[in-house]
């Protein structure tokens, strides 16, 4: 600023303090509008736990602990546990992740690694569009189309072989009816590949170049640079994005109710129909009838949210410090 | 290498084949993801495409072996995706400009920033539970008016995520030179900060409505289903995915044509969506 200005600034300082008074309402409105909107954001998830915990408060009451490892569901003599549906989430998403987890780190390694430049972006996109096509989609698929094929081929495949073994064999035997939890835990792995390969593409385009060259200078080969430094480098955004994929999984409702067979009997064999926490609530809730019976799905609803509400914790924080000690360098 | 011991020149073999093996099977995982999306997207072309026709966009859902479509459904989930993003939108855009904006000290943005990227992936059918019983229980009736809440609460955390990251991309120096003029805070956000990540933040609510326009499992018990058309946000009201849900599990062959027909509608505009999204981000990117 050259020097005659500050006469001007002078002149106008009188009004300028005036209109400040006037502005400085209008400041002090917006930022506390929009600080209660970021309040009722924050508050939302209290609000859900609280109104989930009262209403399933007769259940809660009627059943104590022990309704988590009961495995009871009988609605006509109004009994209720949730062991069959609680197992049910727990190994389909585990199968989703044993089946997801390799692959979507093959699909991280292909697109940073291996891929020329001019397929990076339509590679990526195409997994990407897994992610945007509606659940409820991959559930027709699955009934329609899947399981037909999968009970003709793959499942007697596995029950002649993998069923005969000692140990493992009991979770292959049984009827290959194309339908059960191998089926939902395989198409929740589709379903999460997609979320955990971009976060692993995402974690591995953040290692420092330097210590990739270094490690191809000493001869390294690519593998082991990817094994050797940028899967320690990463560790903790890996983490992340597969607890992420885990979140995911957990509470996937329509693409499950198709295919996992709505029994309310506990299993030990992967082939067999099982039951979900989500899906038990898209079959029984709407046709509940009696408090009790209302409560106690709203109960498994409320323990679906809080197993989910810890793996997205887990996982956000997990990333949180990747990104820290990304930031710390930079 | 010429002086490679044959006990050497065994390790150096072992890598390679290592490594070879590892890529091979890299390449192999890509391979399977993009074979399922091939087969997913086969399945619902060919079966979708021999249930289109133009009864679907004109006629209510009959009953089963009766003609029809599925035009109370389309109208019922354009009503309720419209409602929610509407409600949605604007809570999304002044909670993520607190945490941009005014944020940059304090407890508060961060631990709203960590809670929000919970809900992002919270489970959908636990948002429609809570709507059931906040609202459905209270009101003794299931309503489109509480599925369109339900997805609210799906476009709310989608929009604060992009308004909040879209604004922060904004470099403090406009904001400074707004300030600079003379301009009150509320008038830099608004006149200018909104301004330069319009585009940005365009995007975010394009994801949103991509989202909830496939979403099934917070309407179950929210807007449940409706035989006719409606146009009463107070009664309960057809949308595409629970009809699909409802129709693909009958044992009717009708019915599951009927289905197909309304998967190819709710994938194609979900893609469409999506596809507008990204070239919109793209091109302000460029």
């Amino acid at each position: 600023m050259s020097p005659p200005q500050v006469h001007s600034v002078e002149r106008t300082s009188g009004q300028g303090g005036k209109v400040r008074v006037v502005a400085s309402l209008g400041d002090r409105f917006f930022e506390w509008l929009t600080r209660g909107f970021a309040l009722l954001v924050l508050l939302t998830l209290g609000g859900i736990l609280l109104s989930l915990v009262v209403t399933s408060a007769p259940s809660i009451k009627a059943f104590g602990l022990p309704f988590l490892w009961s495995d009871d569901w009988d609605p006509v003599r109004d009994q209720y546990g949730a062991l069959i549906p609680v197992y049910g989430t727990l190994v389909s998403s585990l199968v989703a992740l044993l089946i997801a987890v390799p692959v979507s780190f093959g699909i991280a390694i292909f697109l940073t690694e291996m891929s020329p430049n001019w397929l990076k972006r339509p590679l990526g996109t195409a997994i990407e569009l897994l992610a945007a096509i509606p659940s409820i989609i991959y559930g027709m698929w699955g009934l329609f189309s899947f399981a037909p094929v999968f009970s003709k081929t793959f499942q007697p495949f596995l029950i002649s072989t993998l069923g005969q073994l000692p140990f493992v064999g009991p979770l292959f035997q049984g009827p290959p009816l194309g339908i059960g939890m191998l089926t939902a835990g395989i198409i929740l792995a589709i379903m999460v590949i997609p979320f955990i390969s971009s976060v692993m593409r995402d974690v591995f385009e953040l290692v420092p170049a330097v210590l990739k060259e270094s490690a191809y200078g000493l001869g390294a080969t690519t593998w082991e640079v990817v094994w050797k430094v940028v899967l320690p480098y990463t560790r903790a955004g890996v983490m992340g994005g597969v607890m992420l994929g885990l979140g995911r999984a957990l509470g996937e409702t329509m693409a499950v109710t198709f295919v996992i067979g709505n029994a309310q009997h506990l299993n030990v064999s992967l082939l067999a129909p099982g039951n979900s926490i989500a899906s038990s609530l898209a079959n029984e809730f709407a046709e509940a009838v009696g408090d009790l019976y209302t409560s106690a799905l709203i109960e498994l609803g409320l323990l679906l949210f809080i197993i989910t509400t810890i793996v997205l914790a887990l996982a956000k924080l997990m990333l949180l410090r990747l990104g820290r000690r990304e930031g710390m360098k930079s | 290498m010429r002086h490679a011991t044959p006990e050497i020149q065994r390790i150096y073999r072992r890598r390679q084949m290592a490594n070879r093996f590892h890529l091979f099977m890299s390449f192999f995982g890509m391979v399977f993801g993009l074979f399922w999306l091939g087969w997913i997207l086969w399945t619902l072309l060919v079966n979708g495409f021999e249930a289109l026709s133009w009864s679907l966009l004109t006629k209510p859902t009959p009953a089963p072996g009766g003609e029809g479509g599925l035009a109370n459904a389309i109208l019922g989930s354009v009503m309720m995706a419209g409602l929610g993003t509407l409600i949605g939108t604007p809570v999304g855009i002044l909670a993520g400009t607190y945490l941009a904006e005014f944020g940059r000290r304090g407890w508060l943005a961060p631990v709203t920033r960590f809670v929000n990227d919970i809900l992002l992936s919270a489970p959908s059918i636990v948002l429609g539970l809570f709507v059931y019983t906040v609202f459905v229980a209270r009101m003794h009736h299931f309503s489109g008016l509480a599925g369109a809440l339900a997805l609210s609460l799906i476009v709310i955390p989608v929009v604060v995520r992009t308004t909040d990251d879209m604004l922060r991309l904004v470099p403090d120096s406009l904001r400074e030179a707004a300030i600079a003029l003379g301009a009150p805070r509320w008038k830099m956000i608004v006149l200018v900060a909104y301004r330069a990540a319009r585009s940005g933040i365009a995007t975010g609510i394009l994801l949103a409505v991509a989202r909830i326009s496939g979403e099934t499992a917070p309407l179950l018990f929210t807007a449940l289903n409706n035989q006719f058309t409606t146009w009463d946000i107070n009664a309960p009201m057809a949308n595409l995915p629970v009809v699909i849900f409802q129709f693909a599990m009958s044992p009717y062959d009708d019915w599951h044509k009927l289905a197909w027909g309304g998967a190819i509608l709710v994938t194609l505009s979900v893609l469409g969506i999506n596809v507008a999204a990204r070239l919109l981000f793209r091109q302000k990117n460029s």
